[in-house]
Order: C-alpha cells, then structure tokens, then sequence
C-alpha cells in the first residue's frame, strides 16, 4: 500500500482549507427527471421538498419532452447500449454521421464533428489546428474549458477585455506578424448572460485575417431568430470558422458536444483532436434523442418563443421589485448582490422558500461580483415565474437589497 | 522608482480593469483578487520587459511576484539595478 498517512494527510489539510474558503461544493440530489418542478433532497437524508428550478440549462424544456425520451428508447432498442470502441476503429455508427449532417445543417456551417463533450471539443480542437507560430486571442470571459484547450496548445496566447472591440483590435495589429491568427470567444457569457459581439468580431477577424472560434453552448437551440445561435442574432450565419456546442443544455441536456465549422478544420480535428482519438463518442442513445431535438426545432421556433417571453418577463419582475441585474437579453439573468456571504444566505433563504436558485462568488467570478445566477426554461409557465418572483422580493425584503444601487449594497454588506 | 511605479499601475488599469467605477492602488492584490488571471499575467511580463529592456526568467515571473503593482515595481527594480 503506498496511500500512507502523510498523503491522506495532505488531502485532508487541501479539502479543509477548500471548507474554510466557504467554496466547498456539495451536491444536491434530484429525485425526479429534470424539469421546472423537481424533489431535491438537500441536506443529505433530509425530507425531499418540491422546489421551482431555476439554474438549470435546460433551456428549451426538453430534457424530459416524451417525443425526445422516445426518440431515445427507440435509438437504444435499434443501435444498442454501446460502442466498446472509439470513432475510427469500430465506433461510428450511421447515425452519428447523421447527426454530423444534421448539426451541420442546423448551425448553417461546412462540417461537424462530434465530441464526447464540449469540454472535449474545446479542450481538443486549438492544438489540433494551430502551431508555435500561430496566436491564440481570446476574450478574458470565456469558458474554463477553453482555458484549458489554450493552455494544451502550443500556439502563444493573448486576451483582450471583455466584449472590447477597440482592445481586440490592438491585439489583432500586436500579433499581425502570426501565421494564423484565432479569435476566440463564448457566444453567450455563462456567468453574465451577455453576449459576443459577433458582427463586429466578424469584421475585425476579416480585417486582420484571423479566424474566429465562438463557443455556443448557451445559446444552441434559441438565441437567435429560429435558434440556430448567437451567429443568426447577429447576421453573420456561415462567418464564423469554429463552433463549438454542446447537446448537455438546450439541445435536450443528455451529453455531447461537436467542434462545427470549415471542412478543413473539422477534417484536421478527425485527424488530430485527442479526445476524439482517444474516447469514445457520444452513446447511441443519446444521438438518437438529440436527432429528434433537432427535428423537433427545425419544425417550429415556438419553444424558443415561449422561452424569449419568459426571460423578459423574469427580468421585468426583478427590475421592478427593485434588484441590480446583470445587463443583458438572454434566458441568464444575475441577480447582483457584490458580497459572497449575502449570496450564499439568499440562495439558501430562496431554498427554504421553494426557489432552486444557486449563489456564485469568487473564485468563479470576480472578487466582488457575487451573484445569484437564475436561469430561464420554455419549461417555466408564468405560474412559476410568479411564484418565484415573490419568493425573491420576500428574501429581498428581509436582507434589505430591494431598490438598493450596487453602492448602498456594498456598504452594507462589503465585498 | 515611482516613475515605474507609476507606468505599471496605468498599464494594469488601461490593460486589465472593466468598469470605470473600478479603483487600483497600488497594493490591491491582482492575481489573488481576480483582477489578472495567470493567463493575462503573460502580457503583462512582455510589457514590462520590453518598456524597461529586461528579461524576467518565468522562476522569477510567479503569481505572488506580480500579485500587486508593488511587488511588480520590486521585481522590475531587481532587474533593472542587475
């Protein structure tokens, strides 16, 4: 046995050190399929209590929709449980280049290619289309996956403030001398709810002859005039070199994702990308289940629709009662309150009142930016919405933040 | 000393902060207060080497040595004397 006391003993001091950071994070069970009502039991072993869903992606309701559970039985009865295998040995079945065929038609682009996750796709794709002489510039926001597909790749690295066209362009001319250049960006912000400015990416990446990668996992399925993404809201459908998105949050919330984009760039990732190399892909079922989530969108925007009303409606709510919110049109919508112990105490508070709502604060975002993050579905009726607007103006009221500025919390609270 | 004092604060507000409302000084802790992520701290090592013509060894260039402009305008001066 090598796991000896001294090494228990470092683990132990690290997971201790984690709890007296207050960033401990502990998982909350779910008893009941994923949806706007579900049965949490939290503490563990406690009474299970029916709370309104207000942080999960599941965007468009249809995690849980019958045609998708469907759809998947049926995949599973006809393709099986699993692969054993990856991509290119024996693990392409005719449905996942169906569903390469599907996406690629959906987000309006030239190739895909799917990844076991977008975590995958992000981690993979940079290192298997660029060099030590290429650069990578990325917006200071982006997603923890991108991070780490940057820090795997050789090419060097810069960033640029976030959403800041003007300190963009700066980077574009500092790196100029750069076999291939790469924007890199999230369609919508996960943590703000805002998003890229793609139009004018687009243009500055035409300018400087640079390629642009946008992350669309947010915005996959609704952003966007018939949802195809944060491209469509922009007009610029078939500009974008790269998308990545993931089947984990609108786009039925199973698994997976797919790296989309330029035939030669999806080519280079069946040929290099190690995470498609080296795992298996997305199982049977799950193709299945988001080959009828694409069906069931490509038919009708009216989930889309229905989830558009719902989040402007929550944001009116909120702005009426009187709480600072994070600018912004999409389903994301932070409840600012600055102070990390203010947020975990509302977020708690809400809990107690039937409102699923988690606080999020340093190190996930900034110092001084505590939050509460709330996430809108087409799965929310405007009951729910109702009922969890109250619950947040009671809360509200009780820790006095109502019609507060960003100023009068911070001086109550701190940061 | 206060003149690199002085260039390095301005380049971590023009580079590194997003709101208008938001105050530097010169010890507010940079790395370890979310402001520059280790990624960006890479720009921030190729300004100061090429405005002050040094070579910063990446052992030297560790997070706590560019946690505040303090501790970056110690650094510098380390180098700039040597």
């Amino acid at each position: 046995m090598s796991y000896s006391n001294k090494i228990k003993g470092i683990y132990k001091e690290q997971l201790k050190d984690i709890e007296d950071k207050g960033i401990f994070k502990e998982e909350r069970f779910i008893h009941s399929s994923q949806a706007a009502d579900i049965e949490v039991e939290f503490p563990k072993g406690t009474e299970l209590k029916k709370v309104i869903n207000m942080c999960s992606n599941n965007y468009l309701g249809l995690s849980s929709h019958p045609e998708v559970i469907k759809a998947a039985h049926e995949g599973l009865d006809s393709r099986g449980y699993g692969m054993s295998s990856v991509r290119f040995i024996c693990g392409t079945q005719d449905i996942h280049r169906k569903l390469e065929q599907k996406v690629t038609e959906f987000l309006g682009t030239e190739d895909t290619i799917l990844f076991p996750s977008c975590m995958d796709a992000n981690t993979g794709v940079f290192e298997a289309i660029l060099t030590d002489e290429d650069v990578m510039i990325s917006d200071r926001l982006v997603h923890a996956s991108i991070i780490d597909g940057i820090r795997l790749c050789s090419a060097q690295h810069d960033t640029f403030k976030h959403s800041n066209m003007g300190h963009l362009e700066k980077k574009l001319q500092l790196h100029a001398d750069k076999r291939l250049k790469l924007v890199i960006t999230d369609g919508v912000f996960s943590m703000d709810g805002d998003t890229a400015k793609l139009d004018e990416m687009a243009g500055l990446c035409e300018k400087y002859d640079a390629m642009l990668f946008v992350d669309d996992s947010h915005s996959s399925g609704f952003i966007g005039e018939t949802g195809r993404g944060t491209h469509e809201k922009y007009g610029v459908l078939g500009k974008i070199d790269i998308i990545t998105t993931t089947f984990g949050k609108a786009l039925g919330g199973a698994s997976g994702g797919c790296v989309s984009g330029r035939k030669e760039i999806v080519e280079m990732c069946r040929q290099k990308a190690r995470p498609y190399l080296f795992s298996n892909t997305i199982a049977p079922v799950v193709v299945s289940g988001v080959l009828k989530v694409l069906d069931i969108l490509s038919q009708s925007t009216e989930r889309r629709d229905k989830l558009e009303k719902n989040a402007e409606y929550w944001r009116k709510g909120l702005t009426e009662a009187g709480f600072v919110l994070k600018e912004g049109d999409t389903p994301i919508v932070p409840v600012m309150l600055f102070n990390a112990g203010l947020a975990q105490n509302i977020s708690r508070d809400l809990y107690e009142e039937g409102v699923y709502a988690i606080g999020f604060f340093f190190p996930v975002v900034p110092n001084g930016k505590a939050r509460i993050r709330t996430q809108i579905s087409a799965g929310h009726e405007i009951e729910h919405l109702d009922k969890a607007l109250e619950a947040f103006i009671k809360v509200g009221k009780k820790y006095d933040v109502l019609g507060k500025s960003k100023q009068e919390i911070i001086a109550q609270y701190g940061i | 000393m206060e003149d690199i004092k002085k260039t390095v604060l301005e380049y971590v507000i023009e580079e590194y902060l997003e709101d208008e409302d938001e105050e530097l000084t010169y010890d507010t802790p940079l790395i370890s207060g979310g402001i520059v992520d280790s990624f960006s701290m890479v720009s921030l090592k190729r300004f100061l080497e090429s405005k002050y013509k040094i070579s910063i060894p990446d052992e030297k260039a560790t997070p706590e040595a560019f946690d505040s402009v303090d501790k970056i305008t110690e650094l510098v001066k380390e180098f700039v004397k040597a």
